[in-house]
C-alpha cells in the first residue's frame, strides 16, 4: 500500500512536470479512436511526458517520433499496469521467493544474492504488449486503446531463470511456472495479477531475471527492481517487481491466465502453450511478424525538391527480420529497404529507405515486414475478440508539393 | 459508512494529481459512477471507451467489474451506473 507521503511525493512530481507539457502538447496521437479523449501528454514521476492512456492503473505509450534509435531510453519506456497499487519497493526489503507445489527446496533470495550467485547475461530485446495498436481494430474492441507506441527495445542485464529455478531444483511433475509481483489491486476481493510461463520457456536459454535495463537499474515503472524477460514473447509476461517464481504440477487457472490474454485457437502461427488450451483459445504467447514507420505521419506534406529517408523499425517473434519493403504507391509496386544493424534476433530491426519522389500529390506509404520464417505481415489485422497481435500493414496518405 | 470512508481512503492513496482534471457528464448517475468506479481505476478507462461500448457492451464491462474484479457494487447501483455510462457514454 502506498503511504500517505509518498503519494503526496509522487503528486509533487507529477506537478512540477506539468510545466513542460505545453511545448509537447502537439498532435503525436496516433488514429487511435475514443481514446483520443482520454489521451494527453503526461510525465509519470522519473519519465518524460509520454502519451497518457490512463491514470490509475498507469498506462502511457511511447510517442512513435521517439522510436528513432536502436535502444529506447528508460525515461521514454512505456508504461503498463493492470491494478492500481503499486509499491516503491525497496532493495533491501525485496526477497525473490522460489517455491511452488513442484519445487524440490523453495528459496528466498536478495538482489544481491541474485547478482553474486548467477551468471550475468545481457540480451536486447522487444517489450512489446499484446495489445499494442488496439485502438486500430476496426470495428473498436474494448481494453486499453493503445496507439502504435506500447512497446519499446532495451538492453536487459540479468540472471537466467533456469539457473535460478535449478538451485531450487524442479520437480518430476512440473507442468508450468507462475510470476507474481508486488503490484495488486485495490480491493482484497481483485484477482492478483499472475502470469504462468509453459515449464519448457521458463527453462528456455533466453528467459532471464532482469534487474538492468539499458545499462541501468529498472526504472520504478518499468519494474524495480527485477522482472521477467521473456525475449520473443509478448510483454504480459515479463512480470515487473517479481517476487515469487512458483514451480508448479497443474496449469496455474487464475483470471489473468484462464481467461485473459487469449485468442482463438488457429488463427496466429504461434502456440506452444498446450497446458493453456482449451478447444476454442490459447493463451497469447509469441510476437508476430510486424513493422513501423517512425518519422513520417498521416496528411504530413513533404518537399518535392530533395528525396525523404522513411524510416522505421521491424521486429518478430525471435525469428529474426529478412526483408522490409516499402512502398509508395499504395502497394501496387514495392522495393527494398536497408536493414540496418543486427542486434540480436530478440531486438527490433531499424530500417530506412530513401523516397525521392518525381511528382508533386498524393502518396500512399506502406512498409511490409518479412521474418527468416517467411511469414510477413497482412494487410488487414487479423480480428480477435480482445485486440491482440494488430500486425497489419501500415498505410500512410502523405502530399509532395 | 464505514465502508465509504476505508474506500474512500484506498482512493486518496492511490489517486493521481492528473486524474482530477477528468470530468464526467453533469448527469443523473454520475455520483454513483465516480463514488464506485474511482474506487479501483481513474475514470479516463470510461471515456477511453466513449464511442466503444454500446449498452450490453457496458452491462457486460460493469458485470466484470463486480463478477471478476470485485467490485462490491448493489444491485440498485449497478443499474444506475450501466444507464449513466449507456446514455453519456455509449456507441
Amino acid at each position: 500500500m502506498v503511504g500517505r507521503r509518498q503519494f503526496l511525493k509522487k503528486a509533487a512530481g507529477s506537478l512540477a512536470s506539468l510545466g513542460g507539457l505545453s511545448l509537447l502538447q502537439r498532435s503525436v496521437f496516433a488514429a487511435a479512436t475514443g481514446a483520443e479523449e482520454s489521451a494527453i501528454l503526461d510525465a509519470l514521476p522519473g519519465k518524460e511526458a509520454l502519451i497518457k492512456k490512463t491514470y490509475r492503473p498507469p498506462n502511457y505509450e511511447t510517442p512513435v517520433s521517439y522510436f528513432d534509435t536502436p535502444f529506447t531510453p528508460n525515461n521514454r519506456f512505456f508504461v503498463r499496469y493492470h491494478n492500481a497499487v503499486i509499491p516503491e519497493v525497496k532493495v533491501s526489503e525485496w526477497r525473490l521467493h522460489v517455491g511452488g507445489d513442484a519445487v524440490r527446496t523453495p528459496l528466498e533470495l536478495t538482489l544481491e544474492q541474485l547478482r553474486k550467485d548467477f551468471k550475468p547475461v545481457e540480451i536486447a530485446a522487444l517489450c512489446l504488449c499484446s495489445g499494442n495498436r488496439r485502438g486500430l481494430f476496426q470495428p473498436h474492441v474494448p481494453g486499453v486503446q493503445w496507439g502504435s507506441g506500447a512497446m519499446g527495445n532495451a538492453r536487459w542485464r540479468g540472471v537466467l531463470l533456469k539457473d535460478v529455478l535449478a538451485g531450487a531444483g524442479i520437480g518430476k511433475s512440473a507442468v508450468e511456472v507462475s510470476l507474481d509481483g508486488a503490484d495488486s489491486g485495490v480491493l482484497k476481493t481483485t484477482p492478483d495479477f499472475i502470469k504462468s510461463l509453459p515449464l519448457a520457456k521458463a527453462l528456455d536459454e533466453n528467459t532471464l531475471i532482469a534487474f538492468e535495463m539499458n545499462g541501468e537499474p529498472l526504472p520504478h515503472w518499468n519494474g524495480f527492481p527485477a522482472r521477467l524477460v521473456i525475449p520473443g514473447w509478448t510483454a504480459t509476461y515479463w512480470m515487473k517487481h517479481l517476487t515469487a517464481v512458483n514451480v508448479l504440477s497443474k496449469p496455474f487457472d487464475g483470471f489473468w491466465m484462464k481467461t485473459a490474454y487469449r485468442i482463438p485457437k488457429d488463427r496466429f502461427p504461434s502456440g506452444q502453450f498446450s497446458s493453456q488450451e482449451t478447444a476454442t483459445t490459447t493463451p497469447v504467447t509469441e510476437m508476430v511478424v510486424n513493422s513501423l514507420i517512425t518519422n513520417l505521419a498521416n496528411g504530413q506534406t513533404l518537399s518535392a525538391d530533395k528525396p525523404t529517408e522513411i524510416k522505421g523499425v521491424a521486429w518478430d517473434g525471435g525469428n529474426g527480420i529478412a526483408q522490409m519493403e516499402v512502398s509508395t504507391d499504395g502497394g501496387i509496386s514495392w522495393h527494398k529497404a536497408t536493414l540496418k544493424q543486427d542486434l540480436g534476433r530478440f531486438s527490433w530491426r531499424q530500417w530506412h529507405y530513401v523516397f525521392e519522389p518525381k511528382r508533386t500529390g498524393e502518396y500512399r506509404i506502406m512498409a511490409r515486414a518479412t521474418s527468416h520464417s517467411g511469414a510477413s505481415q497482412p494487410l488487414e489485422p487479423v480480428p480477435n475478440p480482445s485486440g491482440y497481435h494488430h500486425n497489419a500493414v501500415q498505410k500512410i496518405i502523405i502530399q509532395v508539393a | 459508512m464505514r465502508t465509504l470512508i476505508l474506500l474512500l481512503s484506498f482512493f486518496a492513496a492511490t489517486a493521481t494529481a492528473g486524474e482530477s482534471l477528468i470530468v464526467l457528464k453533469d448527469r443523473l448517475g454520475k455520483n454513483q459512477v465516480v463514488a464506485q468506479c474511482s474506487v479501483c481505476h481513474s475514470l479516463d478507462y470510461i471515456t477511453m471507451h466513449a464511442s466503444i461500448l454500446n449498452r450490453a457492451g457496458w452491462e457486460k464491462t460493469v458485470g466484470k467489474m463486480i463478477n471478476v474484479m470485485g467490485a462490491p457494487i448493489n444491485d440498485a447501483d449497478k443499474r444506475i451506473i450501466i444507464d449513466y455510462l449507456a446514455q453519456n457514454y455509449g456507441k
